[in-house]
């Protein structure tokens, strides 16, 4: 379960930005997951509620924000149905994946004194 | 302090980052890169489920002594068997204990560096952690990824692990001596599903036992070697034309 690395280095890059800002407190943790990135929404929140106590996140809510997979033709642009081979059957070229493989840290809101 | 009306009270700050969580791996990783592309050595990062043949395919690579200097590392949670394995097949290899960690990250692989004579080396296989999921996400530098799927996993694997599979550069299908004994393992069916979760679908059925499909697997190790030292510190050779002999 590698929800618990991503957790800790997220909570460290939230430690170092509050830090930064003078923060008092955070109170929200947006971050994107796309479909193909690997990491699942509900095994990640269950690892950030193990993990958040005692760090500057204890009392922020973690919202996540999911990206479905989008593939498509490099050369015309048109997007594949899903479930389909990758491959563009006008141009007969690799589909290239335009989105859904996101692992970000999107915002972070804080309180600043 | 609130700006409104300057009363001292503390303000609710939305701070827009648009940040990779996993930028610090990804760091460690193109460390590690650059390393390998400067000595001319061509890593790959060797995944799969646990017992899909992964350790059987590099103990019949080094046992084929087919001119490239090899050498690994193997990732395992608590066991030193695969370096041991390895060693007894006559290439240099270390392990990376990783107690509970499901998969490699950057960081392991380079601190086993140092106990790697990897410099004279023309190929590091980097044996990942057995496991379809985990090790997909951390990149450790490596030049290409090869996904070991032995037959008998079942021909729907690609599409239940589709993160995995559309990471990969290479498929090793293993156990292909086996199939007689699998009526529900279909190659056509497995290779369909191939290309629904890889764009560029590339895969050598081998059998580590007969020595079946082992001399494909070598070329197409050989050939990446040398456009790994045609291109030197060029980077990016992702996009060069593949031979169509390891074409599905």
């Amino acid at each position: 379960m590698h929800e618990y690395s991503i957790i800790q280095a997220l909570v460290a890059r939230v430690e170092s930005e509050a830090r930064a800002r003078g923060a008092s407190s955070v109170e929200r943790v947006r971050v994107a997951l796309g479909e193909l990135s690997g990491v699942e929404p509900d095994l990640l929140v269950s690892a950030y509620e193990v993990f958040r106590e005692r760090t500057v996140c204890h009392g922020a809510t973690l919202e996540i924000r999911t990206v479905p997979a989008a593939w498509v033709c490099p050369a015309c642009g048109g997007a594949l149905a899903r479930g389909v081979v990758l491959r563009c059957p006008s141009c007969n070229l690799p589909a290239r994946l335009a989105s859904g493989d996101e692992i970000l840290l999107e915002q972070i809101e804080m309180e600043v004194a | 302090m609130c700006e409104s009306c300057g009363c001292g009270d503390s303000e609710l700050v939305p701070v827009e980052l648009q940040e990779r969580i996993l930028s610090g791996n990804e760091r460690r990783a193109c460390h590690n890169r650059e390393h390998f592309e400067e000595a001319g050595v061509l890593a790959i990062n060797l995944m799969g489920s646990p017992g899909s043949g992964k350790t059987a395919v590099l103990e019949a690579t080094a046992r084929a002594r087919s001119g490239l200097k090899i050498g690994a590392m193997s990732g395992d949670l608590a066991t030193d068997r695969d370096a041991f394995r390895l060693r007894a097949a006559g290439i240099p290899a270390v392990s990376i204990t990783t107690g509970s960690a499901c998969h490699l990250d950057a960081e392991l692989v380079h601190r086993a560096l140092h106990d790697l004579d990897w410099r004279g080396l023309d190929l590091l296989a980097v044996e990942n952690v057995g496991n379809l999921v985990c090790p997909a996400v951390y990149d450790l530098g490596q030049a290409e990824n090869v996904v070991v799927l032995s037959v008998t996993e079942g021909e729907d694997k690609p599409l239940k692990y589709p993160v995995m599979f559309r990471k990969a550069d290479l498929v090793l299908i293993t156990k292909i001596d086996l199939l007689p004994h699998l009526p529900g393992v279909r190659m056509d069916a497995l290779l369909d599903n191939l290309a629904r979760v890889m764009p560029d679908p590339r895969a050598i059925p081998l059998s580590a036992v007969t020595g079946e499909g082992l001399p494909l697997w070598l070329n197409w190790l050989e050939e990446r070697h040398h456009a790994r030292v045609a291109l030197g510190t060029n980077t990016d050779w992702h996009g060069l034309p593949r031979t169509d002999s390891a074409r599905p």
